[in-house]
Order: structure tokens, then C-alpha cells, then sequence
């Protein structure tokens, strides 16, 4: 298992690097908010994306896609992450299309997966339903129904909800509520009656939403993966998505950093730079210690990803532990790269503000720190 | 040219042949072989290892065959280790000699000193110990005063040094000694080696907090060295000292490694298991039910996994770079900083039995760990504290401007 990049990965990551500074600095995330983009991404920056084949990286070529594995997405979503791109990257490529790759029926792999690839379908996962991540929580129900099923119930957190063309929604076809038993998935068309998508403006300026599933019919075809045995299914979708998102909050934490160390160089303070108070520079040295873990821990588990010999197992033991750790660093990094930049680190015109509101929202997403260590001892049976 | 495949293998077949059942097991303290011309082996079966290791090179696998080592290139020296830990193989030597002096001395060293010096290292016939900490230079370590003046063939020494690991137990030093008193503290020292044997030579054990005394004062007076000992050099062994420390670093960051993952071997406790001891000592079964503890726990094993990934992509990377750098520092300070955190967290997972000194009502692993966590306290300090790991990451890594530098200009 390597745990440093290969040729072509370092190829594709400074191709990436590029990419993001010169067509899709902070300046663009900062511009959808105050125009109050209806969509909240830059579609032409996405069809860019799109040419680059950043939509079919860790898709089979036999569905269209490049088969460059999770680490090639990985490196891209650690430069996205660098500039904070807000695109259908992590809802369509990281999380919807690792969906269908992993739980579809050869139909639905060859009706999706080709179409995500060429950037005309977006997908969400619709899946949380309280203000806390518990993928086995779950109360939507789906009832059996002439031809099909009946979803009912309420979601929250839904990225790119309002934008998606095809949503996938975990939903309770047996079982209690607060079981892995009973759960199944559902793929539901944006258009279908019943269903109201409400978007809700995060803090991010990310696109969420929360939607309302009232009688929607859908057909029996729409079931992705087995009825009633979902969750392991799910769980390690989520899984893949939880590193990849750590891979996007490297390089957010990287981003700051740089900020911090950069600043410490030119400000001046008492007739000298302020980067050489032990003070600062002791905090300094620790967040990036802590930044090389990150940057391995993201490795590791990518690499782990593209490994066959890797087990569910310890791909959720790896999972946890990347998005524990990630989640910690960010917030500090993140809390840091405020007070360390002093007063203008708290004005809405220096970009490191746009950062700590997105480590929030990605220190959340998908589990926060806690819900990891949590599960990361229960895997490991203590 | 063999190939790695073909290596793995005749590799593999070589350890199971020769490495004796009892050296696949981990490591006990009292066990750990540092060779030495007054070599222990409370296990028969560590010198029969020893000998069979050292035969190959194998206990320094990639120093040159011509210096009595294994002459592996780094991919092979990996794989090695891989089959070796595949085992559960014991290190064969643990010595100063391997970790510190033997890759300075094939950096800087001239031939006749490697042909000297490297041959017996790896058959672990000479113990070496580090003349470096003074009484009154901790941190700041360039400020050194032990005096080397030239006398015809000889250096004549004189001074003392402080925290000598085993110099009770070595029977060479590396030192670094002051050659010039009259030009800036970095420019006037100079690394010699010389025999513990020599006339004027004197230690004297340190009794720790953990009541051991792995640590010495160390007396030299008039100790003659051959001059042809100075290693590079005249007054530049500061160069030399750093690059060593570079080294000393990278194998106390191994501290860190057996902290969550056993297989990465280091430590001598028989205590592997943080979460499992935590639950036996609580009757716990299958959820440990101090939830604060095991959220500790998990935190600390988290971070254990992460460092190990690091400490291996430090590897990975060096493959392709110069050996350790910098980062050695960040290695260092984590490793030492987790390490301190394990026995915390195991003095909390068996409570009051993790408190007792000596005598009855502790069995010998309870009482072994209440002195390896007051052992482990040393850690941040020895080898440079964490302060200073901290001041060389910011300066060399993050490129901070140095205010110690300026204050003296």
C-alpha cells in the first residue's frame, strides 16, 4: 500500500492544482453567495470539470468512466478543497455514483453511471433525518404498493438536493427505527409527485436542502440494492464518501495553513515579524504536525480504497479513523487560522472566514469527530 | 540483478531456518541484546540470532558489505523488515552504534574509521555510547565546554557530560568536545570518538524518578585520544552533531509506533493491549463502560494509526530523498508526545494496581508499568525536548524567522 502518490496521481493533482487557482479561485465561491446563485455552483466551471473527466474517475471503464481509482479523485478533491470549489463534485461523483458502482443492478450501472460521466445527471443522497448523522436511524418509510413502493417522510442535510436530477433515498421497508435491519434504497426521480424540496442556505454557502417525501409512488425497479439489507451496502458507500470528504478537508486545512505561515512571514509587530514569537511558532510547528498525520491518514485510507485485497472491515476502520482525525485538525486549523491572522482573519473580506464556516459543515457531514472515535472503538470491540 | 520477488523469498526461507522459535516472540526488557565487549544474553537463543544476523549484514542491512553490512539496496532492506516483522522477529542488536553513529560515520567518516569502527557495530562487539548534554548546556547544546587540546598525536580531554545513556555499560563514546574557545559557540567543536577504557575516564549512574539510571555523569581527565579519532573536520563538528541528532530522532519517534500498533514492535512492556487491559481490569466484555476513558482511547489509538502512516510514508519518501531531514523533528515529538499519552491512558485503564512500587499485591507487569511511565517522561526531553523539536520544525521546516538568531547579532 503506498502512501505516497504515484506519477500519474501527482500529474492529475498538479493538473488539479492548476485547474482550481486559475478558473475557480474562493472568489467564485464568495460570488454565487452574494449573487444568491439560484443553483449555487458555477455551471461552467462544472462542464469544465466535466471535460477534465473528473465526473468518471473512479468509474469502471466499462460504464464510461476512467477507472483512475479513488486515489485520482482523491488528489482532485484535495485541490478542490484548497479553493473551496462548490460543484456537484462530492453529491454526484463522490457519493451518488460510488452508489450505484457499488449497489446498482447492471441496468442501473449502465443507464447512470455513463450519463453521470458525460455531466447529465446530478444525484443526492437523501439520508439523514435528524441534527445528528446515525445512517440506522431511520424512520422514512417505503410500503409496499401495487407495481411498486410508497416512501413517506421527512430528510435533512440533503447536498445538492434542490439541484439533482435523481435523488437516493435510504428508507425503512421493515424493522424499528433505530435498526440496520429493514433498510432499503430507493431511487427516486426529482420530479416525482409527493415530493417537496426545500433548499435551505447553509453557512457554507453550499448547497443543502430538506425534503419531504409525501406518497411518493415509485416502481419497483427503483430499489437499489436488496430490499430490507441496505445498511452494510450503505454503510459502506458511506464509507468511500467519508474518506473522500477527508481528502476535501486536506486541502482546506492545507489552504488555511499556508494562510497562517505566510502571514506570520509579513506581518510585523514590536519592529519585528511576528512569525518569530515562540508563541506563534510552537503553534505553528504542532499544526503542522498535525497536518502531516492528516495527509497520511487520507493516503492510507485512499490507498486502501484502491487495494482488492482491503476488507469492509478495515475499510471502515480506516474510514473512521481519517474522518476523526480530519475533523479534529480542521477545527483547530480552522479555529487557528483566525486568531492567528488577528483582526483580519475576522473580516468577511479576507477569505479564511469562508473556511472555518465550511469545517463545520464538513466536520459534520457524513459523522463528526465524535461519531467516529465512537464507531472506531466499536470496530475494534472495545 | 535478482529480483525482489526472488529476494522475498530466499529471504523468507533464510528466517525460518535460522531464526531461533524463541526470537519470534516480542521482545522481554531484560532480553534486549546491546552487544559490547561485556555482552549479555539472559536468552542462549539471542546470541545464536545475533551471530547468524551479523553473518549477513542484517543487522544493518543497507551499510555497505564492505563495512560488514548487509549492502541491500532500500527496496530490499523494506522488504526484509517486512519479513522479519512477518514473524514476529526480535531485533537481533539494539545499539547506538547502529541507530546514530554508524550512518554519520559513512556520511563524514573517513576509511580507515569506517573499516575501524562499522565491522564491530555490526557484529555488535563494541557498545557505543553519546557524549553530548553538559551540566550547563541542556538544550542549548552548542555551548559546550569539555576541552580537547592537541598534544603531539593525542588529543587531551577534559570536562564533563551529563545524561550518557549506559556510558556505564559502553565501551566507546562519540563525543562532541570544544577545539576553539575564541570564535562563535557553533564554529568551535569538533566529534571525536575515543575508548571508555582510556586512563581518566569515570561515570556514575543517575537514579530517575522511575528509580533506574540508564543515564550517567560521565568525567573525562586528561583522557588522551589519537588524534587521527576526529571525525571530519577540525571545529566543524557541529555539521556532524546535528546531522546525528537527525538520526538520534528518527529512532526515538519509534517510540510512538508500538503505541497503537503492536506489530510495529519497540517497546519492551508486556502490557500490548490499552482498550483490552482497560476491559479486563473493569470486567468489561464487550463495550468498555467508562465512556470517557474510551473515548481516550480511541482518540489516542486514532492518532497512533495516523503517526504510524506518517512514520511510513517518512520512509517511503526518504526512498527517493537523503535519508532523514527535518521532519525528523515532527517524527520525534509526536512519537515521544504519544508514547507519554499511552502510559497515561494505561496508568487510567488499571487504576490503583498501576500505583504500586515494589513488593506484594502487584504482579510484575503492573509493577513494570508504573517505571516505564515514569520512564516515558524522559521522552520529550531526551534527544532534545519537544520545545526544541518544536523551534527546529518552525525555523527549518516552516522557515519562521529565528529570534534566537537575531537576539545574538
Amino acid at each position: 500500500m503506498a502512501l505516497v502518490l504515484s506519477e500519474d496521481q501527482q500529474l492529475l493533482k498538479d493538473s488539479a492544482k492548476n485547474f482550481c487557482e486559475q478558473n475557480a479561485p474562493v472568489s467564485v465561491l464568495r460570488g454565487l453567495r452574494d449573487s444568491k446563485d439560484e443553483q449555487g455552483y458555477d455551471q461552467m466551471i462544472w462542464s469544465q470539470m466535466i471535460e477534465l473527466g473528473w465526473a468518471g474517475m473512479a468509474i469502471p471503464e466499462a460504464y464510461g468512466g476512467f477507472d483512475f481509482g479513488y486515489g485520482g479523485l482523491g488528489v482532485v478533491l484535495e485541490e478542490t478543497g484548497k479553493t473551496l470549489v462548490s460543484s456537484p463534485l462530492i453529491s454526484t461523483v463522490l457519493v451518488g455514483a460510488t452508489a450505484i458502482v457499488q449497489l446498482g443492478s447492471e441496468t442501473q450501472k449502465q443507464d447512470l453511471l455513463p450519463k453521470i460521466v458525460a455531466g447529465e445527471l446530478l444525484i443526492a443522497l437523501a439520508l439523514d433525518e435528524h441534527t445528528s448523522h446515525k445512517p440506522s436511524r431511520i424512520a422514512t418509510t417505503a410500503t409496499k404498493i401495487d407495481g411498486g413502493y410508497c416512501l413517506n417522510g421527512s430528510k435533512t442535510f440533503v447536498l445538492d438536493g434542490h439541484i439533482a436530477n435523481r435523488l437516493i433515498v435510504v428508507a425503512r421497508t421493515s424493522g424499528e427505527t433505530d435498526g440496520e435491519q429493514g433498510i432499503s434504497l430507493f431511487l427516486v426521480d426529482a420530479n416525482a409527485k409527493g415530493l417537496n424540496v426545500a433548499r435551505t442556505i447553509m453557512v457554507d454557502s453550499r448547497n443543502s436542502s430538506n425534503i419531504q417525501f409525501n406518497k411518493v409512488a415509485v416502481a419497483e425497479d427503483a430499489l437499489l440494492g436488496e430490499l430490507g439489507q441496505g445498511f452494510n451496502g450503505l454503510d459502506s458507500v458511506l464509507d468511500i464518501a467519508r474518506i473522500g470528504i477527508a481528502a476535501e478537508m486536506l486541502g482546506s486545512m492545507q489552504a488555511v495553513f499556508e494562510s497562517i505561515v505566510e502571514f506570520l512571514k509579513q506581518r510585523e509587530q514590536f519592529g519585528v515579524l511576528i512569525g518569530s514569537f515562540q508563541g506563534l511558532q510552537h503553534r505553528a510547528a504542532e499544526m503542522y504536525s498535525e497536518i502531516e498525520l492528516c495527509k497520511s491518514a487520507v493516503r492510507a485510507a485512499l490507498a486502501g480504497l484502491d487495494d482488492p485485497d482491503t476488507t469492509q472491515a478495515e475499510i471502515a476502520e480506516l474510514a473512521s479513523m481519517t474522518k476523526a482525525k480530519l475533523s479534529e485538525v480542521f477545527f483547530l486549523v480552522s479555529n487557528e487560522g483566525i486568531q492567528m491572522h488577528g483582526g483580519i482573519g475576522m473580516t468577511d473580506e479576507f477569505d479564511v472566514g469562508f473556511f472555518i464556516k465550511r469545517a463545520r459543515v464538513a466536520q459534520q457531514f457524513l459523522g463528526d469527530a465524535s461519531f467516529h472515535r465512537d464507531r472506531y472503538a466499536t470496530l475494534n470491540g472495545f | 540483478m535478482q529480483s525482489q520477488q526472488e529476494f522475498r523469498s530466499q529471504t523468507r526461507t533464510w528466517l525460518e531456518q535460522n531464526c531461533p522459535e524463541s526470537m519470534r516472540t516480542s521482545m522481554v526488557q531484560q532480553e534486549v541484546v546491546w552487544g559490547g565487549r561485556n555482552a549479555e544474553f539472559a536468552n542462549p537463543d539471542s546470541e545464536i540470532w545475533l551471530q547468524r544476523m551479523a553473518q549477513k549484514g542484517w543487522t544493518c542491512p543497507t551499510w555497505p558489505s564492505e563495512y560488514g553490512g548487509g549492502g541491500l539496496d532500500k527496496e530490499q532492506a523494506i522488504v526484509l523488515g517486512e519479513e522479519l516483522a512477518r514473524i514476529n522477529a526480535r531485533p537481533a542488536l539494539n545499539s547506538f552504534g547502529i541507530s546514530m553513529l554508524g550512518p554519520v560515520l559513512l556520511e563524514y567518516g573517513n576509511h580507515q574509521q569506517k573499516l575501524e569502527h562499522l565491522p564491530k557495530i555490526v557484529r555488535g562487539e563494541i557498545r557505543w555510547c553519546q557524549g553530548y548534554s553538559e551540566p550547563g548546556s541542556g538544550s542549548d547544546l552548542a555551548s559546550l565546554s569539555t576541552k580537547a587540546e592537541l598534544q603531539g598525536d593525542n588529543y587531551l580531554i577534559n570536562g564533563s557530560k551529563v545524561w550518557t545513556s549506559y556510558a556505564d555499560k559502553a565501551d566507546w563514546i562519540f563525543c562532541l568536545v570544544r577545539t576553539d574557545f575564541d570564535v562563535p559557540k557553533h564554529s568551535g567543536i569538533s566529534f571525536i570518538l575515543f575508548d571508555m577504557a582510556s586512563e581518566g575516564v569515570s561515570t556514575k549512574p543517575i537514579q530517575l524518578i522511575s528509580g533506574s539510571s540508564v543515564f550517567c555523569e560521565t568525567f573525562f581527565d586528561d583522557v588522551k585520544a589519537p588524534a587521527s579519532n576526529l571525525v571530519g573536520r577540525l571545529n566543524e563538528g557541529w555539521t556532524i552533531a546535528k546531522r546525528l541528532l537527525q538520526h538520534e530522532r528518527t529512532m526515538i519517534s519509534g517510540f510512538g509506533l508500538s503505541a497503537g500498533q503492536s506489530d510495529n514492535g519497540g517497546t519492551t512492556s508486556t502490557i500490548s493491549s490499552l482498550e483490552g487491559t482497560a476491559m479486563d481490569y473493569r470486567g468489561d466484555s464487550k463495550k468498555l463502560s467508562d465512556p470517557v476513558l474510551r473515548d481516550q482511547i480511541a482518540q489516542f489509538k486514532i492518532d497512533a494509526d495516523a503517526f504510524a502512516h506518517t512514520s511510513k510514508r517518512s520512509i517511503e519518501e526518504s526512498k527517493q530523498g537523503q535519508g532523514p531531514n527535518a521532519t525528523s523533528s515532527m517524527l520525534k515529538n509526536y512519537g515521544c508526545e504519544l508514547n507519554k499519552r499511552r502510559y497515561e491512558l494505561m496508568l487510567q485503564a488499571i487504576g490503583s494496581q498501576g500505583l504500586g512500587w515494589e513488593g506484594e499485591g502487584f504482579n510484575d507487569e503492573e509493577l513494570q508499568l508504573t517505571r516505564e511511565w515514569l520512564r516515558s517522561k524522559a521522552n520529550s526531553i531526551e534527544g532534545g525536548t519537544s520545545e526544541v523539536q518544536l523551534n527546529v520544525i518552525a525555523k527549518r521546516v516552516l522557515g519562521l524567522p529565528d529570534i534566537l538568531s537575531l537576539a545574538q547579532k
